[in-house]
């Protein structure tokens, strides 16, 4: 059976009324609206809240006070017999325990009770420790053996030839706050953009909000321009209330002179992260699957760029990796400005390399990019 | 926008429309012509090539071949004079994460640039005023597609696109949401609708296209197609109303069946039969089925409508 045409122009039924109103599509206008409906999600997921505020917030406490605390504290040590060495360990610093014998103290070591024991027989002084804790082994082995060295001095009747002078050489109020500050807040912009430009690319194509708004007449520039607007705003707040919290008595940060040079840190950051979610988010055809890619990439990436520790100490080709993550240049730039209070001279060699990273990878997401799932 | 008002010609021209994915031919050479202010159905089975071929029309995918122009214009590449134009309803309910009826619709309304009053009077037109501060997430399936076709409308667009605007409603939500397709239909926009539900299309559209295969098998009226088809017409009666030998010596009556619920005349005569009837004074329970959409589609497929 062949299909019938009607072919008639004529309406079936008349448009009612006047003509209709023009329409006044204005960019501007389309800009703000999609902006604001992309904040109201945000600030109405919970979980996208807590993950982009809070839980930084909770490393920041964590880094910040724990490291915050100067020194080893006192530090309980075996004892047994008397002796000078032994009677002049210092007190600030040990906190002695006593053992009937060496056998009772070693055997407490063993334990784990305390972590060496010390005795004296005669000139020798015994020292017996558990390597199991590196740290406090090699302090305790240091102070006992710089006191067996000073009683050495004393006794050879000489004045010591050489003496020690140090000082850091950063300012004396330099506390870890300092460090730790700049690489949270490095770090939850980064956790922050990329999951936000993966997970709504991604979400938009689901629900096919991403093809009704090609059906609009809003150009694409528009969605993308409201979007680094959004993750913009959302930046300078977590700068915001990372800052003002670190700012408070327990962690004490300082703000030095030039500390305004975070903010465009921030925004070619903030451009650098997007460029990765929107990569992630051409990518991923589910949100579980943007969400598992951008941890896989942005973890590994915080560890390596020194967000958590300093990774000075690293091999120096893991150093040298470490300079392809833009976050490790972000970290880096952060660090000048707020530990060591460094001027425009630190921050724009960085900016550069972050747009130059975003503009890059926007052009390989542009390639990948479905409007739709299939 | 000088563009709108009474433009000239039909709403939509499509001629000899083909896509094909590797071997398959989803669309296949489909043309059809879709007057102004007309309700236009489009019916078939998935894989029918339904999708693609709205695509196309909407002008998200490319032909292989073939011509579409909507109010006179090629919606292929994305036609920014057009979009304005028209308004679609897609399948999943493409809403703002979280966000409350008003504000989609206000959202909506600002990236086609219509005025603040038009949002409520959409929603009045919707029948979600009361639900105007509830979020998308925490509306009901008939809400939500209410919603959707609100969005699709605000900026009172010449020629809509619904997609299947009733899968998965309940019967009650299906029936409400007919009354706002026909309030919309009368003010003059042209539409184009998809559905499963061959019932539902018979009511409402003034023509459907039946396709299957990525072709159009039958374009009419629905009263057309099945009058088309010379079916018989089905007289049903209580069980016990007639015997069968007066069944079977009623004029018109060309076969008789007695079953257990009921005995069913079959005629091609229908008024001759009627009329026998009320002579007799038998018209109580009986009831009268003529030939469905779903027979048509099985007389040109030759197998049941699978949804």
């Amino acid at each position: 059976m062949s299909a019938t045409l009607q072919t008639s122009a004529e309406p079936l039924r008349p448009e009612q009324g006047a003509p209709r109103a023009a329409l006044a599509v204005r960019p501007g206008r389309q800009l703000v609206a999609l902006a604001r409906a992309m904040l109201r999600s945000f600030f109405r997921d919970r979980t996208a809240l807590f993950f982009t505020f809070f839980f930084p917030l909770m490393f920041l406490v964590v880094f910040g006070l724990i490291f915050n605390s100067p020194g080893l504290g006192t530090t309980t040590i075996g004892v047994v017999g008397g002796g000078d060495v032994v009677t002049n360990l210092p007190r600030q610093l040990f906190e002695p325990k006593v053992y009937p014998d060496l056998a009772a103290g070693v055997a407490a070591v063993r334990r784990g009770d305390v972590p060496a024991v010390i005795t004296q027989d005669g000139d020798r002084v015994l020292l017996r420790f558990a390597a199991s804790d590196q740290v406090k082994a090699a302090t305790i082995q240091g102070i006992v053996s710089n006191l067996v060295a000073q009683g050495n001095v004393v006794a050879s009747g000489q004045p010591p030839r050489l003496t020690l002078d140090a000082l850091r050489v950063e300012d004396q109020s330099l506390q870890p706050i300092q460090f730790t500050t700049g690489g949270i807040l490095s770090w939850g912009v980064a956790t922050s953009a990329t999951f936000g430009a993966a997970l709504s690319i991604v979400s938009w194509r689901k629900r096919q909000l991403l093809r009704r708004v090609r059906l609009s007449p809003v150009p694409v520039w528009t969605v993308v321009a409201a979007r680094v607007g959004v993750s913009l705003v959302v930046a300078f707040v977590q700068a915001a209330l990372y800052v003002l919290v670190a700012l408070t008595p327990p962690f004490g940060l300082q703000l030095p002179g030039t500390w305004w040079l975070i903010a465009p840190l921030l925004v070619c950051g903030t451009l650098a992260f997007l460029s990765i979610g929107l990569l992630v988010g051409a990518v991923a055809k589910t949100e579980e699957a943007a969400s598992a890619m951008a941890n896989f990439i942005v973890l590994p990436m915080a560890f390596l760029s020194g967000t958590f520790f300093d990774i000075s100490g690293a091999p120096a080709w893991l150093r040298a990796v470490s300079q392809v993550f833009p976050l490790r240049h972000m970290n880096d730039a952060m660090l000048d400005v707020l530990a060591r209070g460094r001027g425009v001279s630190s921050v724009w060699a960085p900016c550069l390399i972050l747009l130059g990273f975003a503009l890059v990878l926007t052009a390989v997401a542009t390639r990948v990019f479905r409007w739709d799932d299939d | 926008m000088s563009t709108r008002g009474r433009v000239q010609g039909p709403a939509i021209e499509v001629v000899d429309l083909r896509k094909a994915y590797g071997g398959l031919r989803a669309v296949d050479g489909v043309s059809f012509t879709v007057a102004r202010g007309e309700f236009f159905g489009i019916l078939g089975p998935n894989g029918a090539g339904k999708t693609t071929l709205l695509e196309m029309v909407e002008g998200l995918r490319q032909p292989d071949s073939g011509q579409v122009r909507l109010l006179g214009r090629e919606p292929w590449p994305r036609n920014h004079e057009l979009l304005p134009l028209m308004g679609v309803q897609l399948q999943a309910t493409a809403f703002f994460e979280k966000l409350t009826a008003r504000e989609q619709l206000q959202t909506f309304g600002d990236l086609y640039g219509v005025g603040r009053a038009r949002v409520e009077e959409m929603l009045e037109l919707v029948g979600l005023t009361d639900k105007a501060g509830t979020r998308e997430d925490r509306l009901s399936g008939g809400q939500r597609q209410r919603l959707s076709i609100a969005c699709a409308l605000v900026h009172d667009p010449l020629l809509v696109f619904f997609d299947e605007p009733t899968a998965a409603l309940d019967p009650q939500a299906r029936r409400n949401l007919w009354d706002v397709l026909r309030e919309v239909q009368a003010r003059g926009t042209t539409i184009v609708y998809t559905t499963h539900y061959l019932d539902e299309a018979e009511i409402l559209c003034d023509r459907v296209a039946i396709m299957d295969g990525g072709r159009v098998h039958a374009l009419d009226t629905p009263a057309a197609l099945v009058r088309g088809l010379h079916a018989d017409t089905r007289v049903a009666l209580p069980p016990g109303a007639l015997s069968e030998s007066e069944a079977r010596a009623l004029p018109g009556a060309d076969r008789v069946q007695l079953g257990d619920t009921e005995i069913v005349l079959t005629t091609r005569h229908p008024a001759v039969l009627v009329t026998a009837l009320a002579g007799r004074d038998r018209l109580d329970g009986v009831s009268v089925r003529t030939a469905t959409l779903e027979d048509v589609f099985l007389n040109l497929t030759g197998r049941e409508y699978r949804a």
